[in-house]
């Protein structure tokens, strides 16, 4: 299990937390423009990689903040935790 | 039974202490302090069990937790009983009673023994060949295979034993109490940090705290001693923490490991009252020392697995901890050089060695010119072949080996013995390392795999990191932690080590025989029974990667998980594939290193804390009025309240018609409730519900749907514009946590900008909902200052209150069709208010009605509920919900998906109302739907979703999906059940008062 800093309240351990799949996907301003592959692309498709992946997660028991994560998913390495709307700290 | 196999000298027995302990039926005894292997070796006893493929007779092999064969079931003389326990690893207590394992009718006379025979027909992937072949040659088989197989009989009733759990936070977790973890510890310690010292074992030191050898000793004492005043040392520090018994389980990525702590299998039975048993520690260490050691590994030949085969430093453990002979006439066989500390061992207490068979040509150490100074002899340069004898080995045969060590070569020489001891060198215990996600590397001089990149704050040190001479040992356990505690201070000044072992090792993983490889049984797997044969037949069909190897074979899959055999398993493959060790990868040892009970794993979560109920605030009344309860999430609802001995079905017709005929009460404060407060509430609203929000005027109320961003319905429920910027959302009781998450999610992810607050508010109000013609009666009774005229209080509209001054918030709302008032207050209060309710309505025949009759008056009204009538694939247009679907509105939660090309499919699956052809059959939740059975194979179009006896309309009615059904109104249907099918028609779903007069109570 891992230990998660939230960014505000520090660190706790994984299981305070939910992940919430990939970080940096933006909801379209305006759905009723896209075509159906468009939305498609927005609503299914998701990145799984092994390495670096940027994701969100959510400290569900704790302050019920959504934040940002880096993780390195081969070793569970978290590289940086950030808040939403603020830019990765790492590439 | 021969006395001559217990030597009184060993300070680690107390002779003073007798125990008594039952094995397979016979009394025998023991000491304090013995294992019950000892005990038992010390008895002559060698066969243990049989083994669990081809049920042959297996003894003892280890003195620890990598037993394979001497798997036993523990008994006490009351209810408890423990399968697959290791003999080894039993310390013997009065009172214990063990049996043996996987035999039957006896473990002297097995019919299972068969299989043995049999082997040529039972070769690796048996199993899953044998299902491919005619089923009814499989169902002749089964019967035996079941009979025969698996290991152990679980226990029959509850667990009557105490676990529990303990946080353990420490700056240094020392792992393994060997001379490399004593030194590691007391350097932790010392430098003023927290640390944490365990071991499996019941004392500490490891096998060097019974080394008495001369040829090793430290700063010119025998190791033993030694180590004994640093023990007695450490065992002062205060930083340290010492806890023996405990094996640690799983090491986890970030330093967390779970260890198990014994407290009471080795106390007599009637000392261990109300004692906790075992105790799960949940360590989180800021640094973690792993000092595991290693494990002897053994030889691979032609019956390699007979009762008195054992690991050669077994036999040395059993003299010198134990002071119990494993034979009277023993054979060495080795590699390397260990075996030669046994024999001293031997040697020294005048036990018979009748030879010493090694591998190699040519040794050269001075622990082996001492053991020729003995006049043993021994055989250089050559292997065991076979061996003889059922029950237990007497016999062995040997022949030389030829150069290149692949075939035999000369004349086979035969040798009698009752104890065959095996040293193949040494296999460092990186499990725990691989654990955590550490990469190993393989050194080629030892073949032997080897911690190379920690994933952790972490190091591996002593002979798990592979230094196997007690000097590298010492000195690179110094080096190390020095280094990795960042410290220049090491306790230890000077240390001079005198070893007189070699390290030279002649490593064949499997060794040749004079027979084809297809006649010889050379285990690999004891437990698992997988030989080197099954290895090269899982190769010749084509496996290649180790983990497809292991799972064909079953090598490396029994409760051990291949702790001895592993490595000759890859070995194997390496050499047969012609492929470098590791290419074909490394097994994964997955936690627990040894096997845990599920009683450490659960701890206290068992019982009334194995889930944790939620009651409501008037949960005692229901109880009190014989409420028969439900499980709704964590939620205990009232279910239904029979009276008189009436059934379920009774119960809920009654309670059903009373709600449409007079008046009914419903517990409803389960309900999910979210407090939603901001200048952009409204806007909020229209962006997660369907339909619109902003023009719903203060004090009234709206039915809401919710939608994921796939279209598909989510949850539902009614908001009430309490103010301006104040709405109360109630959710489905079941929905409640998720509905928030979500909310939370798009207002801080999505819609920053908004000014929106949520806050769960579910348990901080009771509701309770009062239904029925005369409910307006009833409610004026209890609040009578409101004013409940339908012109002041319509439908759909809210209003503050007070009942004995105590605030609360009255809403005119219905889930059943009928004229509703569903008061919210402050929880401390909902009991007190319900049953002024319930005296209020005596007049009326109040009923107090639960979850199934509610479910019930809402299907006659044809009303949904999320997750019966859905599942995540049924939109709002699905479930004939169109009205509620904004078109005007620019966007909202799951509107794109509503126009995609799937969700527009003319033949989606639609909500329909279903009638019998015969009223009183009642349908079957989640029967499936058809047109035509004759036509094979039969279509599908859907399935039942609700299904009740209405005692309103008097006939069956049934809400349920059906491809397009929409357009079935008036359809012939057809639900095929197993002893006859039901015809059905497509109706409505709105089954009562389709024109909502009841709501008014105009009827
Ligand atoms: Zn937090």
């Amino acid at each position: 299990m891992f230990l998660i800093n939230c960014p505000f309240c520090g660190q706790r351990e994984q299981s305070e937390f939910k992940a919430g799949g990939e970080a940096h996907i933006v909801r379209p301003k305006q759905p009723t423009e896209l075509s159906d592959d468009e939305w498609a692309e927005y609503l299914f498709m998701r990145k799984n990689i092994k390495g670096v992946q940027f994701e969100r997660w959510n400290h569900v028991h704790g302050c019920r903040k959504w934040f940002n994560m880096v993780r390195d998913t081969s070793n569970d390495q978290i590289k940086a935790v950030y808040k939403i709307g603020e830019k990765p700290p790492v590439k | 039974m021969s006395n001559n196999l217990r030597f009184k000298s060993s300070k680690f027995i107390d002779e003073t202490y007798r125990v008594s302990f039952k094995f397979n039926n016979k009394t025998y005894f023991g000491f304090k302090g013995d294992t019950l292997a000892s005990a038992l070796l010390a008895n002559g006893i060698h066969l243990i069990g049989r083994s669990f493929k081809y049920h042959r007779p297996r003894g003892i092999m280890t003195s620890g937790s990598e037993e394979p064969n001497a798997i036993i079931q523990l008994h006490d003389n009351s209810t408890r009983s423990e399968p697959n326990v290791r003999a080894t690893e039993v310390e013997i207590y009065e009172g214990l009673v063990a049996t043996s394992q996987n035999c039957w009718p006896s473990v002297n006379f097995d019919v299972g023994g068969i299989n043995n025979l049999l082997s040529p027909i039972l070769p690796a992937g048996f199993y899953y060949k044998t299902f491919m072949w005619p089923e009814s040659f499989w169902k002749k088989y089964e019967y035996f295979i079941r009979k025969s197989a698996g290991l152990g009989k679980s226990p029959k009733v509850a667990d009557p034993d105490i676990y529990e759990h303990n946080y353990i936070h420490c700056d240094v977790l020392v792992i393994g109490a060997g001379v490399s973890g004593i030194i590691a510890a007391k350097m932790a310690a010392k430098n003023g940090l927290k640390t944490l010292l365990v071991d499996e074992k019941s004392y500490l030191g490891g096998s060097s705290i019974y080394d008495n050898s001369e040829f090793s000793k430290i700063n010119n004492q025998i190791t033993s001693s030694w180590l004994e005043k640093e023990i007695n040392e450490i065992s002062k520090l205060e930083n340290l923490e010492i806890k023996t018994r405990t094996s640690v389980a799983a090491f986890h990525a970030y330093n967390f490991l779970l260890a198990r702590e014994n407290l009471t299998d080795h106390l007599p039975i009637n000392q261990r009252e109300n004692k906790v048993r075992q105790r799960l520690l949940k360590i989180r260490a800021k640094k973690v020392i792993t000092a595991t050691g290693s494990i002897e590994r053994p030889l691979i030949f032609d019956n390699n697995d007979r009762p008195g085969i054992f690991l050669s430093s077994a036999i040395k453990k059993y003299i010198d901890f134990y002071g119990v002979a494993c034979g009277e006439n023993n054979v060495l066989f080795t590699n390397n050089d260990t075996a030669y500390e046994t024999a001293m061992s031997l040697i020294q207490r005048g036990i018979k060695i009748n030879a010493i068979i090694d591998n190699r040509e040519q040794i050269d150490s001075k622990i082996s010119y001492e053991v020729e100074k003995n006049n043993i002899k021994i055989y250089k340069g050559y292997t065991v072949v076979d061996t003889y004898g059922y029950r237990r080995i007497k016999k062995i045969s040997i022949m030389k080996l030829s150069k290149d060590g692949q075939t035999v070569i000369g004349d086979k020489i035969k040798l009698n013995c009752d104890c065959l001891g095996l040293s193949g060198g040494w296999t460092p215990a990186v499990h725990l390392f691989t654990q955590s996600g550490g990469k190993l590397k393989f050194r080629e001089e030892d073949q032997v795999f080897i911690p190379d990149v920690y994933p952790s704050d972490q190091i591996s040190i002593g002979s798990c990191n592979g230094d196997f001479s007690l000097e590298e040992i010492v000195k690179n356990t110094l080096f190390s932690v020095k280094k990795f505690l960042n410290t220049e201070n090491s306790e230890y000044k000077t240390i001079e080590i005198i070893s007189g072992l070699n390290l030279s090792k002649r490593n064949i993983w499997l060794l040749p025989s004079d027979k084809p490889i297809g006649k010889t049984k050379s285990f690999v797997d004891y437990q698992n029974d997988a030989t080197s044969k099954d290895i090269k037949l899982a190769l010749r069909e084509g496996f290649r990667s180790i983990e497809h190897v292991k799972r064909y074979t079953t090598t490396g899959m029994g409760t051990d998980q291949g702790k001895l055999g592993n490595m000759h398993a890859l070995g194997i493959i390496s050499e047969t594939a012609g492929t470098k060790m590791g290419e074909h990868g490394t097994t994964t040892f997955r936690p627990p290193y040894t096997p845990l009970t599920f009683g450490t794993i659960v701890g206290r979560n068992v019982g009334e804390f194995f889930d944790i109920f939620r009651r409501t605030p008037i949960h005692d009344w229901h109880v009190a009025n014989n409420a028969q309860f439900e499980n709704v999430g964590q939620w205990k609802r009232a279910w239904y309240y029979p009276r008189n001995n009436e059934n379920m079905h009774q119960a809920v017709q009654r309670e059903s018609k009373a709600a449409r005929e007079t008046a009914g009460i419903l517990d409803a404060s389960t309900l999910g409730k979210i407090d939603i407060q901001g200048t952009d509430a409204s806007e909020f609203l229209n962006r997660v519900y369907t339909n619109a929000w902003s023009k719903l005027a203060v004090g009234k109320c709206r039915y809401g749907l919710m939608l994921n961003e796939d279209g598909m319905v989510y949850d539902d429920g009614v908001t009430t514009r309490l103010d301006e910027n104040h709405y109360i959302m109630t959710t489905t009781t079941g929905g409640a946590a998720n509905v928030l998450g979500k909310l939370e999610d798009y207002l801080q992810t999505e819609w920053p900008e908004l000014d929106v607050y949520l806050s769960s508010v579910t348990d901080h109000y009771a509701t309770i909902s009062v239904c029925g013609p005369d409910s307006k009666k009833i409610v004026s009774k209890v609040i009578p200052d409101l004013d409940l005229s339908d012109e002041k209080f319509p439908h759909m509209s809210f209003k503050n209150a007070k009942i004995d001054n105590i605030k609360c918030r009255v809403m005119r709302i219905s889930f059943t069709g009928e004229l509703s008032y569903e008061i919210n207050i402050q929880a401390n209060y909902g009991k007190s208010v319900w049953e002024k309710c319930i005296e209020a309505g005596k007049d009326f025949d109040i009923t107090p009605y639960g979850t199934e009759t509610m479910h019930l008056l809402r299907a006659e009204k044809g009303f949904i509920i999320v997750g019966q009538d859905t599942d995540a694939t049924m939109t709002p247009i699905d479930l004939q919900m169109d009205w509620i679907v904004s078109k005007k509105k620019f966007d909202f939660i799951g509107k794109r998906s509503l126009y995609r090309s799937d969700t527009i499919r003319e033949n989606r699956k639609q909500l329909v109302g279903l009638l019998t052809e015969n009223p009183d059959d009642i349908l079957e939740e989640g029967a499936q739907i058809v047109a035509d059975i004759k036509k094979k194979p039969v279509e599908m179009l859907g399935h039942v979703t609700s299904s009740y006896y209405s005692p309103n309309l008097k006939k069956s009615i049934a809400l349920g999906v059906v491809k397009g059904g929409k357009n079935m109104l008036g359809q012939k249907l057809i639900i095929p059940m197993e002893n006859k099918n039901i015809n059905v028609t497509v109706a409505d779903p709105v089954f009562l008062d389709k024109e909502g007069k009841r709501l008014n109570a105009k009827l």
